[in-house]
């Protein structure tokens, strides 16, 4: 980093970790779209000196309803994920930095574990440990196989939320607490009414990121068999039997990926950059 | 509690006894001992690092002391059974940096307290709060968010919020330190006029022409300790302690 130059011995700032979070560019993009037409392009070579075989772009056409499909169960698995590891996260992020160091503890016990558990680890864990089914008084509630896989996406993200949470009120400046404090407010009401509405601007932009990287997780659940898009696009290949369908169909499912996933991370580098000015 | 019934308004409101600070091994405060009777201004001036900002935190229980006693209204602060709340509810304090909140708007920052902490109507609220802003001046500005101020504007809602929990004695720490020069003058008007309606304040300041004006006794504090006190004209005029003359002769 150059920042102005000068001859005497200056200390430039030293930041741990200041790297670039994981985001999604328009980059991604160019490479998969010219990647896909590539692909395409051999696909349709080989394609045609087989006789009597449909090309490929048809061929994708044809199951891109049934994609669409499977896609929209990775949707509809990152929101519901999302949505249990926010509201799980937040009340463990204010248990972080509770003055109680019972629950303080307990906090930091399950953010860390969950935390640096490996995302595919806690999903066969949920997999496994939850049952099929379970029953309310009579009714049978059944617990298939998508749902139990997003329980098991929810747990990385409810202790990342818990972590932004505890960032974000860290990073509010002591003077707000100062300042409720000699207001007679009480804890939990300089929490609510004062640093907890400034830390949801603060954890917004990554907090959507969060949502993004979950996003593309999603496909995870394959290996555990939820018919998703991931396990759909395997399933169309082993149907269709065919080499040359491979590549072109694994990089048209990681377009729908790129064309979901992309708005969100320009709508959160704007919304960094607007907060980061004040 | 210690019980507050005892108290009367002849005894002083604030009477520091003795009052020991210490962080880790540096010790702020060595024994400070002042009164401060009701409708008294004290203005605390030296230099910085002095223990003055302390001295005031520890009034309102923000920083807990070691040794002594500090009592507001015959209520013992040193004691670990002290009511905070009840306590921070006599004491309005503003701060250098003015610390507004700045999700709020200046109506919002300035009726937070009284409705939430004090649980009073929201109407009575409101018009009070209203006739605060007019007060300090800033009528046409009840809508506008802190960031939309300027710094002698924000400190002067600070006033009005800390006036709105309408305590017995206000506390200001080095609260134009931190403005641009044509703004304080506002802000120092602003507290004048609250002294000449009979606030108790305990003034933290480097303004000594400020400090002449309003005080009915400055105060001198260095290394922890009050080296004298005395009023206005006679402490600017004849300090007695080589300390305080050498403070005076440097800035004045």
């Amino acid at each position: 980093m150059i920042s102005g130059r000068t001859d005497l011995p200056v200390l430039k700032p030293f930041r741990i970790g200041a790297t670039e979070p994981w985001r999604i560019t328009l980059w991604h993009g160019v490479a998969l779209v010219i990647a896909l037409i590539v692909a395409i392009g051999i696909g349709e070579a080989q394609a045609q000196a087989v006789a009597g075989k449909p090309g490929i772009i048809v061929t994708m056409l044809k199951w891109t309803p049934l994609l669409l499909q499977g896609f929209a169960l990775n949707i509809a698995m990152s929101f519901l994920a999302m949505a249990i590891g926010t509201v799980l996260g937040v009340p463990l992020g204010l248990g972080l930095i509770s003055l109680l160091p019972p629950a303080r503890a307990g906090s930091w016990l399950i953010t860390q574990f969950f935390r640096n558990a490996p995302w595919l680890v806690l999903l066969f864990y949920c997999m496994l440990l939850l049952p099929f089914e379970f029953s309310i008084g009579h009714t049978v509630v059944p617990l298939p196989g998508w749902l139990k896989s997003t329980f098991g996406l929810a747990l990385p993200v409810l202790a990342n939320v818990a972590e932004l949470v505890r960032g974000a009120v860290r990073s509010i400046p002591f003077g707000q607490w100062e300042a409720a404090e000699s207001l007679a407010m009480t804890r939990r009401q300089t929490m609510w009414m004062v640093i907890l509405p400034q830390c949801v601007k603060r954890m917004t932009p990554p907090w959507m990121n969060l949502y993004a990287i979950l996003t593309v997780a999603t496909p995870l659940t394959s290996v555990v068999g939820v018919s998703e898009a991931m396990t759909l696009t395997g399933d169309i290949l082993s149907s269709e039997s065919r080499t040359e369908l491979l590549v072109p169909m694994y990089l048209y499912l990681l377009l729908f990926f790129f064309i979901y996933c992309y708005p969100i991370a320009r709508a959160t580098l704007a919304l960094e950059k607007r907060f980061a000015v004040k | 509690m210690a019980a507050p019934a005892t108290w009367t308004p002849d005894q002083p409101l604030v009477r520091l006894a003795d009052v020991h600070k210490r962080f880790h091994e540096f010790e702020v405060l060595k024994g400070v001992s002042m009164d401060v009777l009701k409708g008294e201004v004290v203005c605390i001036i030296g230099p910085s690092g002095s223990g003055k900002s302390t001295l005031l935190r520890c009034i309102n229980a923000l920083v807990p002391i070691e040794k002594g006693s500090i009592l507001v209204e015959g209520q013992e602060v040193n004691d670990p059974k002290l009511d905070k709340l009840a306590l921070r509810r006599k004491v309005g304090m503003v701060f250098q940096q003015y610390n507004l909140f700045p999700h709020k708007t200046a109506l919002e920052n300035v009726m937070m307290a009284p409705v939430h902490v004090l649980k009073r109507d929201r109407k009575d609220v409101e018009a009070q709060a209203r006739a605060l802003i007019k007060k300090v001046r800033l009528e046409g500005k009840e809508a506008s968010y802190p960031g939309e101020l300027s710094g002698g504007q924000q400190q002067r809602i600070a006033i009005a919020r800390s006036l709105a929990m309408n305590p017995d004695v206000m506390l200001f720490d080095e609260v134009t330190a931190a403005l641009d020069p044509e703004t304080v003058k506002g802000v120092l008007v602003t507290i004048r006029e609250l002294a000449e309606d009979g606030m108790t304040c305990m003034i933290v300041t480097h303004e000594m022409g400020f400090a002449r004006e309003v005080a009915n006794r400055v105060y001198f504090t260095d290394g922890g300790v009050l080296v004298e006190s005395g009023p206005p004209r006679e402490f600017f005029a004849n300090p007695r302690d080589p300390r305080t003359r050498q403070f005076l002769d440097q800035i004045l």
